[in-house]
């Protein structure tokens, strides 16, 4: 019985797990919320206008042209970073896919032996020997991965990032491995573009205040030189600007001293704030090469790595019934787009993807689903009995610090 | 390409038996590199020199893409004068080096795996994370068998 085939392009991004938001057909990649950021945005676009407007004119012919030149390239520099950090993909680890889970399940099985009922299994945690350092690398139980060294969950955004550094609300994103160095570039261009305006503000006040007090002079008006302030009203934005300047500063080029010595230590605001290299048992950084001019052209100059998040790869989806009603499970329509494996596996991962609950699956629906697993008519047949389905990975049945 | 896709299409009636996964090995740190362990599963399909020389060959690669010097100096401070907008149209190292790595990929899934019931996915379908070779069953000579006409039958379906 042949079904009608009408296929939509549908564009993986689409089907994405992870609380992400996407626009621009799956080019732009950001967090849920977004409010902070459309505040960053107002707060650097509103002072730079202000600038623009009120200083600007002043000072390229009281002083020099290049000045409002300058701020121009700057302030198009500062947006240009900060659309790249809140826009790029940070360095997000796909989910695993079912079978690649279920390999990861089976070896931990094997690791762990006979766990004697009633007692917990041990916590997932492999050992890997990094430059004669111990590191422990984490299972994460949403992914179904064991997390990279240096990676961690972002459990705002849903998904485990490659070198976590922290997930930022002023930028609606997280700052990992891409984007990082997109991340510093702007607090440091912004720290740079902060103390330009207010220096030119309070130039610009100084100047206004002294020629009045020259003119004052001149013309013999003998009362006491106070600073009137009359160039407030004159240039009522100056005071605005010089108000968020300054609570800009104290937190802008604070933040990029931080990131400045982390840099030069190659850590990152994750491993700085767990205090993973603390010194405490003679632990050092594993990754530092111990010259900071090495650590940070590494951190800065390094090599641009490419998004493994196919946002943007087209998804074979047809309309005939079994597919639409199969479990609506991500993971089993990213393997749909796959190119080199057959239809066969097709159909494989759509029937088995209801084996691992993810988020998605209501919690009282997993204890049917391991059930329904031995009895789905999969063409798993001729396979191999299918071996005793492992426990479903879930942190309840292992013993692990809740740090996710 | 096109001989590749053939190639699929005949191996299309055979069936998945399973996949394994070969890991990456973090021993040399975050940059992007396989275990050369051969897994037990593949032991009477293929011979051991071939998978270690692909893994080593891609391994290679990788350090070439993540190199930190001269070049990736360069690369970077250039665009980062240009306030990375030269990303839009220059393709970066990394990037090269990918396509490079699954041509490579390709051209070892026609001469060496597809032969022997084997397919190799390439790492960046995967995150970077495993190294996924597919095992086929080992193909019967165009008989049909119950298993393999329904295996067919879903396949004609798409």
């Amino acid at each position: 019985m042949s079904a009608v085939m009408i296929t939509r392009k549908v564009r993986k991004w689409e089907k994405l797990p992870g609380k992400n938001t996407f626009c621009c057909d799956g080019r732009v990649m950001m967090a849920r919320q977004k409010g902070v950021f459309y505040l960053t945005l107002f707060l650097i676009v509103g002072t730079c206008a202000l600038f623009f407007a009120f200083e600007c004119p002043y000072l390229a012919v009281h002083l020099s042209p290049a000045i409002p030149v300058f701020a121009v390239l700057l302030f198009l520099f500062v947006i240009a970073m900060l659309l790249r950090t809140s826009f790029s993909d940070p360095g997000v680890l796909p989910r695993a896919l079912p079978e690649e889970a279920m390999f990861i399940e089976m070896e931990i099985e094997a690791a762990n032996g006979n766990v004697p009922t009633g007692q917990r299994a041990p916590p997932r945690i492999r050992n890997v020997q990094i430059n004669n350092q111990i590191v422990k690398l984490k299972y994460c139980y949403t992914c179904k991965i064991f997390r990279p060294p240096r990676a961690s969950h972002c459990s705002i955004c849903d998904n485990c990032v490659d070198r976590f550094d922290h997930h930022c609300p002023w930028v609606g994103n997280c700052v990992g491995k891409r984007n990082y160095r997109y991340f510093y570039l702007f607090t440091l261009s912004l720290s740079m573009l902060t103390i330009y305006i207010f220096t030119f503000d309070i130039v610009h006040m100084v100047m206004r205040e002294f020629l009045l007090f020259l003119i004052r002079r001149d013309t013999q008006a003998y009362y006491a030189c106070t600073l009137e302030l009359s160039t407030l009203k004159e240039t009522p934005g100056t005071v605005l600007e010089v108000l968020v300047c300054f609570f800009t500063l104290w937190s802008v080029v604070g933040l990029t001293g931080f990131h400045t010595y982390l840099i030069s230590l190659n850590q990152t605001t994750n491993e700085d704030i767990k205090g993973s290299w603390s010194g405490k048992n003679r632990v050092q950084n594993p990754y530092s090469h111990k010259n900071i001019i090495k650590n940070c052209c590494e951190v800065l100059c390094g090599p641009t790595y490419p998004s493994v998040l196919d946002r943007r790869g087209l998804m074979q989806e047809d309309s005939t019934v079994s597919a639409a009603s199969a479990a609506p499970s991500s993971s089993s329509s990213i393997s749909n787009a796959v190119p080199q494996t057959t239809n066969v596996v097709l159909r494989l991962q759509k029937t088995t993807a209801p084996l691992i609950p993810n988020e998605h699956t209501p919690d009282d629906a997993k204890p049917s689903i391991a059930a329904s697993a031995e009895k789905s008519p999969s063409p798993r047949e001729e396979h191999p009995p299918a071996p005793k389905v492992p426990p479903l990975a879930s942190p309840e049945t292992d013993v692990e610090d809740k740090t996710h | 390409t096109s001989e590749f896709h053939n190639l699929q299409e005949l191996r299309h009636s055979a069936s998945l038996e399973t996949k394994v996964f070969i890991q990456r090995d973090y021993t040399e740190g975050t940059v992007c590199r396989f275990q050369t362990k051969f897994p037990s599963e593949l032991d009477n399909r293929i011979e051991r020199t071939l998978l270690e020389e692909t893994v080593k060959t891609l391994n290679s690669y990788y350090v070439e893409a993540e190199k930190i010097g001269g070049q990736s100096y360069l690369e970077g401070c250039l665009a980062c004068a240009t306030a990375y907008i030269i990303f839009l149209c220059m393709e970066t190292r990394y990037e090269k080096v990918l396509r490079k790595i699954s041509g490579y990929i390709q051209e070892q899934n026609e001469k060496i795996y597809a032969p022997r019931g084997l397919l190799l996915t390439d790492p960046i379908e995967r995150g970077m994370r495993v190294l996924e070779i597919s095992i086929f069953e080992d193909q019967g000579s165009g008989t049909s068998s119950p298993s393999s006409s329904s295996m067919s039958s879903t396949g004609s379906a798409r």
